[in-house]
């Protein structure tokens, strides 16, 4: 009890001495601030007149020109056998390539809205230092992708979209509230009673399907200088996505290839010796200073 | 006690992966279960109107993504996205023609603004819609059936004369006065829902119902649908009506 006491407050406190609070903190504001702008720019349509985007996550019209829609909804039309409009299919291609391109999880902490409610349920287990719940399987996302795209085939409608909690919460701002908000109290409480992180990391299929579109993404968080790292644990305290760090860190390669990784950037945040960095991973890979023995190692296994 | 070697390969070997499998698959076919339960057990209120265009609800359903655009397109806030527990599936468009009923916008902006063809673009005159039909459903409280003028229902329809008509008879009541009877024809109703909006009473007697539910259908193997006009020589000789 006493240990777990010391931990939390000991979290993340050297970073914040070595880089003062702001610095220790800013991907996570920054984060807060573009999860905060899109909710605000689709928000100032119905509210103030201002028509930048129209629609919601779903499906979107940026300036009355650029169609942008949500990948996983548009595979649930396709496998419930309706063909849309090519506006849908140019806006979820649109929306398909950004995700490739940034990395496939970046949705998920830099736009998603129900990531402040996931990290807030994380925020207070760690606040109140919560015993750690038995794990669940994080494959089980990927069966959650696959039920909702089979669900359409069985149903004949997208059935899904239901409970999708991400347009859930768009509509209840964007549309009046309704008592859809409940499902997000219903997400909140299960990540903070039942078990850590279940929606992000576990269950959401739209994560699963961002995992899959971002997996050749360039974009890719790299501990560069995880020779510096004194083993403080402050990364796997906050990283929502914890299993990737390990390879990183004490595999051979230092870039976290695994696309369950949502870039959050966290781990820079809260680590005093700045072992992380984004890091593009063609240049990265080409610059031949950045080649530790590790990495040559690999090389040499691989033959 | 670990007498049994460690697996040479990374991560699982090949009983937990499909142990693991069969457990996830069986968790996620229950929750597929209870999704589906949900999503089928809400269908469409019968006085829940679909915007101009829409495909047959479960077309609809399985084309609309629910993103409000056609919402945010109606100039005259008609169209709303359903919330939980309202009487169309969540975040599907529809309106109540008892509130908002549709203006019947001649560019018609929310099939423009869909994206996913729910409302199909293949409809460009407003007239030719069929969001419901009108139906007079309450003939006894009706005023024109009280040998009463009111036929606001009537003077408000867009199509008046052709959507609505109003049919004199004598009132048997009277004696001497005449009833103005409002007659919808179901083949020229738009279902914008102004009838109903415009009725006087505290609850409509014209209501706007979808067409599955306002209209009757034939037998299949009924043929002769247009009865005056069929002869007996056209029953004889089975000619194609």
């Amino acid at each position: 009890m006493s240990t777990a006491k010391v931990n939390q407050a000991r979290f993340a406190e050297d970073a914040i001495r070595e880089l003062g609070w702001w610095k220790a903190h800013r991907f996570l504001l920054l984060r807060r601030a573009t999860q905060l702008t899109v909710l605000a720019l689709f928000a100032i349509g119905p509210l103030l007149g201002l028509w930048l985007l129209k629609g919601n996550l779903s499906s979107s019209l940026l300036l009355d020109t650029i169609p942008m829609a949500d990948p996983l909804v548009t595979l649930q039309l396709l496998t419930a056998g309706h063909v849309p409009e090519a506006s849908l299919l140019i806006g979820a291609a649109i929306i398909g390539l950004f995700y490739a391109l940034m990395g496939g999880r970046v949705f998920c902490s830099w736009v998603c809205p129900v990531n402040m409610v996931t990290d807030l349920a994380a925020y207070l287990r760690r606040r109140f230092a919560l015993p750690r719940t038995p794990e669940l399987p994080r494959q089980l996302r990927y069966f959650m992708l696959a039920l909702v795209l089979l669900l359409p085939v069985v149903t004949g409608i997208a059935a899904w979209e239901w409970l999708n909690p991400v347009p859930v919460l768009y509509r209840a701002v964007l549309f009046g509230a309704g008592a859809g908000l409940g499902l997000l109290v219903a997400i909140f409480l299960a990540d903070l009673l039942i078990v850590e992180r279940l929606w992000c990391s576990h269950l959401c299929p739209s994560g699963a399907l961002f995992a899959l579109l971002g997996k050749l993404s360039p974009v890719k968080m790299t501990a560069v200088n995880a020779k510096d790292c004194n083993n403080c644990m402050d990364c796997f305290v906050v990283c929502p996505e914890r299993q990737v760090l390990k390879p990183a860190l004490k595999g051979a390669n230092p870039m976290i290839t695994d696309s369950d990784c949502t870039q959050c950037g966290r781990c820079i945040d809260v680590c005093a010796k700045g072992v992380f960095q984004y890091k593009n991973r063609f240049t990265f890979q080409d610059n031949p200073l950045q080649k530790s023995p590790r990495i040559a190692k690999k090389a040499e296994n691989e033959q | 006690m670990m007498t049994r070697q460690q697996s040479k390969t990374q991560g699982i070997n090949r009983r937990q992966f499909l142990a693991t499998t069969a457990r996830l698959s069986c968790a996620v076919a229950l929750a597929g279960g209870g999704i589906a339960t949900v999503a089928k057990s809400q269908p469409l209120g019968p006085q829940a109107i679909r915007p101009p265009g829409a495909l047959a609800e479960q077309d609809f359903l399985s084309a609309c993504v629910r993103c409000g655009l056609c919402v945010e397109a109606c100039p005259y806030d008609t169209l709303k996205l359903a919330r939980w527990f309202e009487q169309a599936p969540t975040g599907t468009p529809w309106f109540e023609a008892r509130k908002v009923p549709c203006e019947m916008c001649d560019d018609i902006p929310c099939i423009k603004a869909c994206p996913s063809g729910a409302l199909e673009q293949a409809l460009t005159d407003i007239d030719q819609a069929k969001m419901g039909i009108a139906v007079l459903i309450d003939e006894k409280n009706c005023l024109n059936f009280k040998g009463l003028r009111c036929d606001v229902c009537y003077r408000v329809c867009p199509l008046i004369d052709n959507a609505i008509t109003l049919e004199r008879s004598r009132n048997e009541r009277s004696g001497h006065h005449a009833m103005f009877i409002p007659v919808v024809n179901p083949d020229t109703c738009t279902g914008c829902g102004k009838c109903e909006h415009a009725c006087v009473l505290d609850e409509a007697a014209i209501k706007v119902l979808p067409p599955h539910i306002a209209m009757g259908k034939t037998a299949d193997h009924d043929t002769y649908f247009n009865t005056e006009s069929t002869t007996l020589e056209m029953l004889n000789k089975g000619f194609e009506l």
